[in-house]
């Protein structure tokens, strides 16, 4: 029982950093129709951006307040770049154009911080277990579990309860209404980019003191990300949820029982969603 | 052959100087080229660095000269994969035409050139790749390994283990060749002394987290954990072992790549206490190894790794071998037996070639991560003596 206990809050913890990631992708992709493969960069940025920040200032929770700011303030620029392919029917284009971008930020981020892996230790109040009788868990992953609740439920409210969040929900509806009726789309995606960046660039540096900062993390954490927004269904913040979940657990169950197929359980998972349900969990909207 | 505009003024200049001198300058011998294949981009991009800057500092140590000849590399990037490793030695040979071939960090890129070195009688150096295969079944006698095999670093430490540490072991490794045949060496002596494995998981490469392995190690409840794991997957499971808890109350043992420098670079205090087994330790007090890390550090501004040291030891085996011969390396048959013949006292004590295996001999030590003077640190905590691959 409890290890099964311990499975799944691997699985949630898991699934929190997915859905950062996640859920900023498929805002972009919802809001503009730009599937942005440059996101695991941004995720692998932050990263190293935190790493820098934490060798500098020595404590975590400055560098966690830090991170998102600098992200955004790369974003600023990348944003003037990938706006240069915005538009309906330049998929493929967009396509080229963000994964370029990624192999830049991957080769920036090389340059800068060398091939070498890097960590950041988790901050010493959550460096340790929490015990429950005979039960106990790492306390840092139960952090990231509530960060990532915490981030779902402000996402929520944001989209739900501020003239921001209606005018996000205009442009992913109905682009060409909204823009009838005054609603700046190219502002309010400016600004749904930055917020997935920024939210991107937080998990990565929350992930760091569990995974390592090393050449390779944005691609592998950029498929993850995919499959969660392919099987939550393209554009929603709730989809990212979902599909995060799902990825998180199957993930973390496949890790404990075979460990050897731990991937291909995950594939699974995401060919039966869309087996039966082909536009994602929560249907998408188009 | 095209020039680029320096090379047309440097050659033109040279021969300007030439026909000005005259015979009074005698013309230098031509260059021995080598032919470096290692990954430069990827995962293993760090390991490629390290090796070729323990290159690097050995041939400058000796000027550049080997047997009276000039060394030039020729560098290309394998990319530790075994198709692209495959094409750039073929390259190296065909189209450079190298004298001797050096590099390969994966077990499978070694794989993948080793019948084309063999064929073809090129003299490969491998300067890391440590899959057991390339000293048994699939030896030639033009394949010089200057590095390790799996079961070299782990058989020893199974027995030591079992005596010193700890008798019921769980294992977790990462789910490739080289993680299963250290599991294998290290239980081949674990078992024999008498330990008793209760649980063994295997994880995919490149992993990013390990919590559920984790979770399912502590189930079994071992006094003890055998791991083996590399780079950033060893850096992700340190972490995670020391927030579990487990870093004081169950002790880790390892291969010693699992917590080599680059890895105590990344996860710190994390990595303490760990054992590991190893052909080397940075701080293997011999005046050698004092003399090599004390140089690597002046020029390099880093601490050397096991990488590096290898890399060290790569370019001597070359520069001794290369001298014996007075630079005439184009009968392979002499080549090879001027190298079996070479033996000194390195960074990691006495090297020297198995003549049957042409695998080195070589001391493995038991290492154990501890605060030395301010700095996180390998340790030597035991010699376990002399290790010979049985072929």
């Amino acid at each position: 029982m409890e290890f099964y206990a311990l499975v799944v809050l691997n699985g949630l913890a898991y699934a929190a950093l997915l859905f950062l990631l996640a859920s900023g992708l498929s805002l972009v992709y919802g809001v503009g129709r730009v599937l942005h493969l440059a996101h695991g960069g941004f995720f692998m940025l932050g990263g190293y951006l935190g790493y820098t920040l934490y060798q500098r200032l020595g404590e975590f929770w400055w560098a966690l307040l830090l991170v998102p700011f600098l992200a955004v303030v790369v974003g600023l620029g990348a944003e003037r770049l990938v706006r240069l392919v915005y538009g309906p029917d330049r998929a493929l284009e967009q396509v080229l154009f963000t994964f370029g971008l990624a192999f830049v930020i991957a080769d920036l981020t090389r340059l800068l911080w060398g091939a070498q892996v890097l960590g950041v230790p988790a901050p010493p109040q959550l460096n340790r277990p929490l015990i429950l009788g005979s039960f106990f868990y790492p306390l840092y992953p139960l952090f990231l579990i509530g960060v990532g609740a915490a981030v779902a439920l402000g996402l929520w409210a944001l989209l739900r309860f501020t003239p921001f969040g209606v005018q996000v929900r205009a442009a992913a509806g109905r682009p060409s209404m909204a823009e009838a009726l005054g609603v700046p789309t190219k502002t309010v995606l400016q600004r749904t980019y930055l917020l997935g960046v920024a939210l991107a660039a937080l998990g990565g540096f929350l992930g760091a003191p569990r995974i390592a900062l090393a050449p390779g993390l944005d691609f592998t954490m950029l498929i993850l990300s995919l499959i969660v927004v392919v099987v939550g269904g393209l554009g929603s913040v709730a989809g990212a949820l979902y599909g995060a979940l799902l990825v998180g657990l199957a993930d973390s169950l496949g890790q404990a029982f075979f460990p050897r197929f731990s991937l291909a359980l995950v594939f699974l998972a995401m060919l039966f969603v869309l087996a039966y349900r082909p536009e994602g969990l929560t249907g998408g909207r188009r | 052959m095209r020039y680029t505009r320096r090379q047309l003024v440097q050659r033109g200049l040279a021969l300007g100087m030439g026909l000005a001198l005259g015979n009074r300058v005698r013309a230098q011998r031509e260059a021995l080229r080598i032919g470096v294949a290692l990954p430069y981009s990827g995962v293993y991009a760090q390991l490629g660095e390290d090796i070729t800057n323990g290159m690097l500092l050995y041939f400058e140590e000796v000027k550049n000269q080997a047997g009276g000849r000039p060394i030039q590399l020729i560098r290309e990037d394998e990319t530790a994969d075994p198709a692209v490793a495959l094409r750039k030695v073929t390259k190296l040979v065909e189209q450079d035409r190298v004298d001797l071939l050096t590099g390969l960090v994966s077990t499978a890129s070694a794989y993948a050139v080793r019948d084309y070195v063999h064929n073809t009688r090129n003299v490969l150096f491998v300067s890391n790749a440590g899959g057991n295969a390339l000293t048994r079944d699939r030896k030639s006698p033009y394949i010089f390994r200057t590095s390790f095999t799996s079961w070299q670093v782990s058989f020893p430490l199974g027995r030591w283990v079992a005596e010193r540490v700890a008798k019921r072991v769980a294992i977790v490794a990462a789910d490739y060749a080289f993680g299963r045949e250290s599991v294998a060496a290290f239980k081949e002596s674990f078992l024999a002394a008498g330990g008793q494995v209760v649980d063994e998981v295997y994880t995919p490469l490149g992993s990013t987290d390990y919590s559920a392995a984790i979770t399912r190690l502590v189930r079994v409840r071992p006094q003890a954990v055998y791991g083996f794991l590399a780079g950033s997957d060893a850096a992700i499971f340190l972490k995670q072992y020391a927030q579990f808890g487990l870093k004081g109350s169950v002790p880790l043992t390892t291969t010693g790549f699992t917590v080599e420098e680059d890895v105590i670079q990344a996860v710190g205090r994390d990595a303490e206490g760990a054992y590991s087994s190893l052909h080397w330790a940075v701080r293997l007090a011999i005046p050698e190894n004092l003399r090599f890390v004390q140089a690597y550090q002046r020029r390099f501004n880093r601490v050397p790794s096991v990488y590096s040291m290898q890399g060290y030891d790569t370019a001597r085996v070359i520069v001794e071998a290369v001298n014996a011969l007075k630079g005439e390396v184009a009968n392979k048959e002499k080549l090879v037996e001027a190298l079996e013949g070479v033996r000194f006292r390195g960074p990691r004590g006495l090297f020297e070639f198995d003549p049957k295996t042409h695998q080195v001999v070589q001391n493995i030590y038991v290492r154990q991560v501890r605060d030395v003077g301010g700095g996180l640190a390998n340790a030597v905590v035991a010699d376990l003596g002399r290790v010979r691959d049985p072929g």
